[in-house]
């Protein structure tokens, strides 16, 4: 692949998260450079989809410090993480399920709205100038992602594999510089992973997104992903290239248990 | 150059990149194309086509494109590619355009057949599919495509987007301002304006020849018949590679000067169908019939007054809406229910169906239900029946308004002489017949009798109004032994318009009656099953039960009686029948990956069975060897009843 990965955006440094007593992660180090596709992998429980909270602002580390495009990060809300670019999408898919797959993805411009509640509600001219681009942009998304022909549908009548879908199209319409994917691919069959993959590849490529994933299928993660960090009970026990990452012990160990 | 006037395409426009010119300049600011792209119909305006084509052609030139070159067009409709298509025909080349959901190896015979040095592709997908076998296409020397999506990443320096193509064209026309109408006033009537490949399901496909004054003479021949206006729609959605697209979306649209609709993709097509709302319009007879059913399944879940409604005036329908629309007498109470009827029932769900602003609707390509056909007319809408092949410019006949009958295909259309040969196999004569087979000089002459007619390979009739009937492909007309033709197609199509039969195999020739196979339909008539409250197991078991089999002479007893209306067709009702024990299945060899069935075959897989049917036994059992899906063999074994149907004799019928 030609493409070529940045800086470091986003450098966490000893992150330590606890829940009472108990501990989620403990001392994790790693960053994540610009325009690159980082894997999260781990076996169940090992904090993974934690550690995408503390990326964008859900749970707030106890210890450690998060640095993102060269600043150090206060305390913030996912909200505030949104403003600042990433986006990202869920294990359990979080759709509305009334609305159609149009009003989900617009949803994820919500950011981006300037015009007031009221400019809204009356449809004033900038709230119309606005909802315009907004549509165009969220056409853009739905042209990319091929689902044209489910626009209209409400959301709770399509098959899981396009929600989830709809939902990476939620993320991609904030216009995100980093977007974090938990568990894209997961109970989707052969044909549908297959898609999933070429659309994340895509987003990388076309829109030079920041990619976080977390992703249980080896095959998968070894083929779409730049750098791989392995955690296990909340500690982090391989970094690296996909192909380091595979031969190493620890790593095999976790995956496949150790013979006694 | 004159004009003629607004309605009528004047003289001397004998060539496809004219007759675009021309449109540009009498109707430039009108809709030529639309597209449904981001969410929004977006529209080229004819004189913006003709700019682009323009583009598109010195573009081409300044690549070296030259007259007589073929141009390869792989894609969905995409106004693009039909653009492309008319700036190649500026320069004299010839567009080939391709099957697009073929695989690689399947394009790289027509690739190396046509000689390609250029291809039009839609998007990285068609890309790919080309640089696979572009070893073995040593020819091809440029790939244009339109989408640019994922193509970041492509650097040979053969490969272009669309964009820079009409660039460097616009800089070409900018340098030699005279280049492009001086190419286009060399194009002919005769000249090759577009090349087809046949399916090929003999043999080698073959690139059908069609010059430019073959496909407007149909055009023409069709605008005539149907009154076709320039303030009209067509949704293009059909292969390009085929001939009816051509004629329809291309030939047709130049000609008459209406707008052709590029649905969004091939998933959308039912929701622009809605959205445009065609005045024109193609479907081959399945998608009729999967339209009807998505009706008639919703239709179910409707509350129990709609319900009754929807029934009762469909009830009307088939009473007098046909008459109505063939604008035959119709007594006034009829008319007024009718009217009624419109506003309630038939208006919205011509709505629904997309189809409210139909003047003409065509179907063809295969045999379709009398039901089903007359279902849609007496709705209201104007749906009519057309025959023709790659050969003529799909071409041939046309059901004239207000004389569509289901069986016959209409009337020869302007132009076209008919002949029934001795072998009833259909000949045509006329100027949309082909140039030429591409490089195949033996097969054209095949093709061709001394007279100059065309050898349709169908066999068929003409009937007392004129009309052609088609019943049979010509190889497997045979007699009985009586001397009365046999066609076995004809009278299995009949069985299969019953959703209960599935599959039938007719016998016959140099015999004294007909006999059948049955395969019914296990969906249909499981589900009947179940409504009767008749247990079962499984096909074999379904197949075999008493209700069945009189559920099937039913159906057989009222093809006999259609048939014994039928002077020529009076010999053969089918007399015996049995349903077999197992689906024909193509795994088994039974019937063509198309699911044709491979009479031969099955006739000498069956003998016993046959042969049971002409001996008057009443069971014959039988045992045969079947595969299974996974590979594995089997046996399957019955004891299989043979029945009697009801025939009409001709002198019971005078009576």
């Amino acid at each position: 692949m030609s493409k070529k990965t940045g800086e470091v955006i986003l450098d966490l440094q000893s992150i330590s998260l606890r829940f009472g007593g108990v501990k989620a992660l403990t001392d994790i180090s790693f960053d994540v450079r610009e325009h690159e596709i980082r894997a999260i992998i781990g076996p169940n429980g090992a904090g993974k989809s934690s550690m995408l909270n503390v990326i964008n602002g859900v749970y707030h580390p106890q210890e450690g410090v998060i640095i993102f495009h060269g600043q150090e990060r206060k305390r913030m809300e996912p909200h505030q993480a949104a403003t600042q670019g990433i986006a990202r999408t869920f294990q359990n898919i979080a759709l509305f399920k009334g609305m159609s797959v149009l009003d989900n993805i617009m949803t994820g411009r919500i950011t981006r709205m300037k015009a007031s509640f009221i400019e809204h509600a009356l449809w004033l001219g900038r709230a119309k100038r606005e909802e315009l681009e907004h549509r165009k942009k969220v056409e853009e998304v739905i042209d990319f992602l091929e689902i044209q022909h489910i626009r209209k549908t409400p959301v709770g009548r399509l098959p899981y594999g396009l929600q989830k879908r709809v939902e990476l199209g939620r993320a991609l319409a904030a216009e995100p510089s980093m977007l974090l994917l938990d568990e894209p691919m997961a109970g989707m069959n052969v044909e549908e992973k297959q898609d999933m993959c070429r659309f994340i590849l895509d987003v990388n490529d076309q829109f030079g997104t920041t990619i976080v994933l977390i992703e249980h299928d080896m095959g998968v993660v070894m083929d779409i992903s730049d750098r791989v960090v392995v955690l296990d009970y909340g500690k982090k026990i391989g970094d690296g290239l996909p192909d380091d990452v595979k031969n190493n012990e620890d790593v095999i160990s976790a995956y496949l248990g150790v013979s006694h | 150059m004159s004009f003629g006037t607004p309605t009528g395409t004047p003289e001397g426009l004998q060539t496809f990149p004219r007759l675009l010119f021309y449109h540009a300049q009498v109707r430039g600011n009108a809709p030529a194309i639309r597209e449904k792209d981001l969410g929004i119909w977006q529209i080229w305006t004819w004189s913006g086509v003709a700019e682009r084509v323009r583009a598109l052609a010195s573009g081409l030139a300044a690549l070296g494109f030259k007259r007589g070159d073929n141009l390869a067009i792989i894609g969905d409709n995409r106004p693009h590619l039909y653009m492309m298509m008319s700036a190649a025909q500026c320069l004299g080349g010839v567009p080939v355009p391709l099957y697009q959901d073929a695989v690689a190896d399947e394009m790289l015979f027509v690739l190396q057949d046509a000689a390609v040095r250029f291809a039009m592709v839609e998007n990285q997908e068609q890309v790919d599919k080309l640089l696979d076998v572009k070893d073995q296409v040593p020819l091809l020397e440029h790939i244009v495509y339109d989408d640019p999506r994922g193509m970041r990443h492509y650097n040979q320096p053969f490969l272009h987007d669309i964009r820079a193509l009409m660039e460097m064209g616009r800089i070409h026309n900018r340098n030699h301002p005279d280049f492009l109408d001086a190419e286009v006033a060399q194009g002919r009537a005769s000249d090759v304006s577009v090349m087809l490949y046949t399916s090929g399901t003999t043999g080698m496909p073959k690139g059908v020849c069609q010059t430019h004054a073959a496909f407007i003479a149909s055009a023409q021949g069709g605008r005539q018949i149907d009154q076709l206006e320039a303030a009209g729609d067509i949704l293009s959605y059909l292969p390009m590679a085929w001939v009816g697209d051509h004629l329809f979306s291309f030939a047709q649209a130049l000609v008459v000067g209406f707008t052709i609709n590029c649905p969004e993709s091939s998933d959308t097509v039912m929701t622009d169908l809605r959205e445009i709302g065609p005045t024109y319009y193609f479907a081959p007879p399945r998608v009729f019939e999967s339209l009807l059913t998505s009706v008639m399944i919703r239709m179910e879940d409707a509350s129990a007054i709609k319900r009754k409604m929807f029934h009762y005036f469909l009830g009307v329908a088939k009473r007098c809406g046909s008459a109505i629309l063939d604008g035959k007498p119709v007594r006034s109470s009829d008319r007024l229910l009718y009217g009624l009827g419109t506003f309630l029932v038939y208006g919205p769900l011509r709505n629904v169906l997309g189809l409210s602003r139909i003047r003409v609707a065509y179907t063809a390509g295969a045999a379709i239900g009398p039901e089903l056909f007359s279902f849609y007319r007496s709705i209201g809408i104007n749906l009519k029946q057309l025959y023709g092949q790659t050969e003529t410019c799909a071409y041939v006949c046309l059901q004239p308004d207000g004389q569509v009958k289901p069986s016959s295909v209409g009337a020869p259309a302007p132009g076209v002489e008919i002949k029934i040969a001795s072998n009833s196999e259909v000949l045509v004569k006329g100027p949309m017949l082909l140039k030429e087979y591409y490089k195949r000089p033996d097969a054209t002459a095949e093709s061709m009798n001394a007279d100059g007619y065309f050898l349709t390979g169908d066999a068929g009739f003409i009937d007392a109004d004129g009309h052609l009937n088609i019943i049979d492909r010509a190889k497997d007309v045979g007699r009985l032994a009586n001397g009365a033709m046999f066609a076995p197609n004809y009278i299995e199509n009949k069985l299969k318009f019953f959703q209960y039969i599935k599959e039938a195999v007719c016998f016959g020739h140099e015999r004294d009656q007909v006999c059948a196979f049955i395969n019914i339909d296990v969906g249909a008539v499981g589900n009947w099953a179940e409504r009767q409250g008749i247990a079962y197991s499984g096909y074999t078991d379904l197949a075999s039960k008493p209700q069945v089999h009189a559920l099937v002479k039913s159906c057989i007893d009222e093809v006999n009686a259609t048939l014994a209306n039928d002077a020529m067709m009076a010999d053969s009702q089918v007399h015996r029948f049995l349903i077999l024990h197992k689906e024909l299945d193509p795994d088994d060899d039974e019937l063509t990956r198309t699911r044709k069935v491979r009479r031969k075959f099955v006739a000498k897989k069956y003998q016993v069975l046959i042969d049971a049917l002409y001996s008057g036994q009443s069971t014959q059992f039988i045992e045969t060897e079947v595969k299974f899906e996974d590979g594995r063999r089997g046996k399957v074994s019955a004891d299989l009843r043979i029945i009697d149907a009801k025939t009409v004799s001709a002198a019971q019928q005078a009576v």
